[in-house]
């Protein structure tokens, strides 16, 4: 492979020599494929931007690449990962999944999110409420979570991402509404929790759950996931409620240094990454209703469905995942202590 | 008074039948006829387009894979360990026979976890198997042994009453008038189990395709690599491709239908021979 590349680097007429005797599937350069683990609700933005840069990088290089992607929950991703999975690229749903893999498997270096823009979120997004039409049950805001008899449908926050950031941005309400008042926060939680009676272990699973077999009145879900339902089920079955206040939602992506070492793929992987960062990536993003990080590119249509938000981040109301994730989802944490089980059915 | 004390009276056997029937209806039939229904759903031309999909061929490919190797392993372990606990009396008998049972006791996605704790990165002999380049979990030996693991009972379970209750009196017979111990196993041993051997194989072998637990623990679920048919279903499900999910769920259930096709047609082809060792 090397040896081909420098004596093709000799001289233009060697290489047109080569070109007229070697057959022209000898010249190209061999197949890649890139794994990239996932989080839940990424499957149709993957699947697009897939697309998009394996023909790009062929368009440029001549190589062939293929992405085999792996969907689940967040935490449930990262543990594989940490077991073994051979992940070229990881993009789950928050930093502290990443951070439990350069932490307990040392694949990637600790100061992994400060190798890419934006803390490594080529997107964000938010939570917002999915309801039946007609919103029969009158759902505007997050108190509305914490009525009786109101079903609220979220997954399981030891597994799922989407779940951890609807957990804290119930928790970052109740906070922001009473000025930081822990106690009550942690009140309001368990209330909107005791409505709560499947946790499914990733977004997508709990979406099944509310939209397809037709449990609960609410779903917490990603803004993304969201809109997605309403383009597959049809607009008439669900609405979106947007309620005043929410947490910005940054979910990273990252080189596993590990194993792009180890499978001579750093370039490619690298490349796929910095894709997602590039103008082409950036309105796939948008399309997919993904809230991209340099809107510029996006498509003007794409970014009018984005409802304009408070939005607070996980550093303002926590002080960082590290700290948010040994304080509420840790073994035996706040949130071990407010969902009792037994009760609701686990899953 | 002799007759109706022996036979029950005509509305209790028609109550057993119908609930009997009912039963079936309710848990069998009707979830079978939803899984064809909702395949067919957008007609035959969407059926089949499910199957386009090289994602989804790949999820077949290695479930067929995964049922060759698993099952004649199987095959194999299960004849020597029904014919050790039936045939001889050995110190540890019933230990090997209470071990045989294990996985049908264990939850799967225990048996899944084993092979995790066992193998993974983090595992016993994660590392080594590292240093090797050599995957187990998240790849396909990781999916074949998981599979072994929870079918490993079938085969054994269906030889081992069957042999203890023929005893050792044949192959006595065969010893005493010269055979060698390999021809013994070849020409009595065998074939008085051939039938009970192949429930065994295609019990071994519907489960082998069918299962998910401990399968989906070892996959990582990677598309068009780790993935089997039943992962392929849940993901398509998932996906909102309900039409494709539940298309690879009819053929899975046309897998079974095969499989139980052709234990029938053996039955009614070898209805004598089968008579005779009278089982099943």
């Amino acid at each position: 492979m090397t040896g081909r590349r420098t004596f093709l680097a000799a001289g233009g007429a060697t290489i047109a020599s080569i070109r007229t005797i070697l057959p022209a599937r000898a010249q190209a350069p061999q197949d890649v494929v890139l794994t990239n683990v996932s989080y839940d609700p990424t499957r149709e933005l993957y699947r697009a931007i897939d697309d998009a840069f394996s023909k790009r990088w062929q368009e440029s290089t001549g190589q062939k690449v293929t992405i085999r992607a792996s969907h689940g929950g967040s935490g449930k991703q990262a543990r594989s990962v940490i077991d073994g999975l051979q992940a070229d690229v990881v993009t789950l749903a928050l930093a502290a999944d990443i951070d439990a893999i350069a932490r307990e498997a040392k694949r990637l270096p600790a100061d992994w999110q400060s190798r890419l823009p934006n803390n490594s979120a080529p997107y964000t997004s938010t939570i917002v409420f999915l309801v039946r039409k007609g919103n029969p049950k009158g759902i505007k805001d997050w108190p509305d979570l914490a009525r009786q008899g109101v079903g609220v449908v979220t997954p399981n926050p030891k597994t799922s991402g989407g779940a951890r950031w609807n957990y804290l941005a119930a928790w970052a309400f109740e906070l922001d509404r009473t000025k930081g008042d822990q106690a009550a926060a942690r009140k309001f939680v368990e209330a909107i929790y005791r409505n709560v009676s499947v946790l499914d272990s990733g977004a997508r699973g709990a979406t099944t759950t509310f939209a397809q077999r037709a449990v609960g009145d609410v779903l917490i879900a990603w803004e993304n996931e969201a809109f997605l339902v309403q383009q597959e089920f049809g607009a008439d079955k669900f609405d979106i409620v947007v309620p005043p206040f929410s947490i910005l939602a940054e979910p990273p992506v990252a080189l596993v240094d590990a194993v792009v070492d180890k499978r001579g793929t750093r370039k490619v992987a690298q490349a796929y990454l910095d894709f997602l960062y590039s103008p082409m990536g950036q309105k796939i993003i948008a399309q997919n209703f993904y809230r991209p990080f340099k809107p510029d590119a996006a498509d003007p249509a794409d970014l009018a469905r984005f409802p304009k938000i408070r939005l607070t981040t996980i550093d303002q109301a926590f002080g960082g995942w590290t700290k948010a994730q040994a304080e509420h989802f840790a073994d035996g944490a706040a949130f071990d202590q407010i969902y009792k089980p037994g009760r609701p059915v686990t899953r | 008074m002799h007759e109706t004390a022996l036979s029950e009276s005509r509305t209790v056997r028609w109550g057993l039948i119908v609930i009997a029937l009912g039963f079936l209806a309710l848990f069998l039939v009707l979830p079978l006829i939803a899984v064809f229904a909702e395949a067919l759903r957008r007609g035959v031309g969407v059926f089949v387009a499910a199957f386009a999909d090289a994602d989804t061929w790949a999820a077949i490919e290695l479930t067929l894979l995964v049922a060759a190797i698993a099952v004649p392993l199987n095959l194999v372990f299960g004849l020597c360990a029904a014919w050790a606990v039936a045939k001889f009396a050995f110190p540890g008998r019933s230990l090997l026979i209470t071990l045989i049972d294990l996985p049908f006791s264990i939850s799967p996605v225990v048996s899944g976890l084993v092979y995790v704790l066992l193998f993974g990165a983090k595992g016993l002999l994660g590392p080594w198997l590292e240093d090797w380049d050599f995957k187990i979990v998240f790849a396909v030996p990781g999916i074949v042994l998981a599979t072994i693991f929870v079918t490993f009972p079938f085969i054994a379970r269906e030889l081992i009453p069957l042999m203890q209750e023929q005893g050792t009196a044949d192959e006595e017979a065969a010893l005493t008038l010269g055979a060698s111990g390999f021809r013994t196993f070849l020409t009595v041993t065998l074939p008085n189990v051939r039938w009970a051997l192949l429930y065994g194989v295609l019990l071994c072998n519907a489960r082998a395709m069918g299962e998910f637990g401990a399968v989906s623990v070892v996959s990582g679920h990677i598309r068009g690599l780790t993935n089997t048919m039943p992962l392929q279903v849940e993901i398509l499900y998932n996906e909102y491709n309900f039409v494709a999910a539940f298309a690879v769920s009819s053929l899975l259930a046309g897998l079974a239908f095969v499989t139980l096709g052709a234990k029938s047609f053996l039955e009614w082809r070898h209805g004598d021979a089968l008579a005779a060792i009278r089982r099943h």
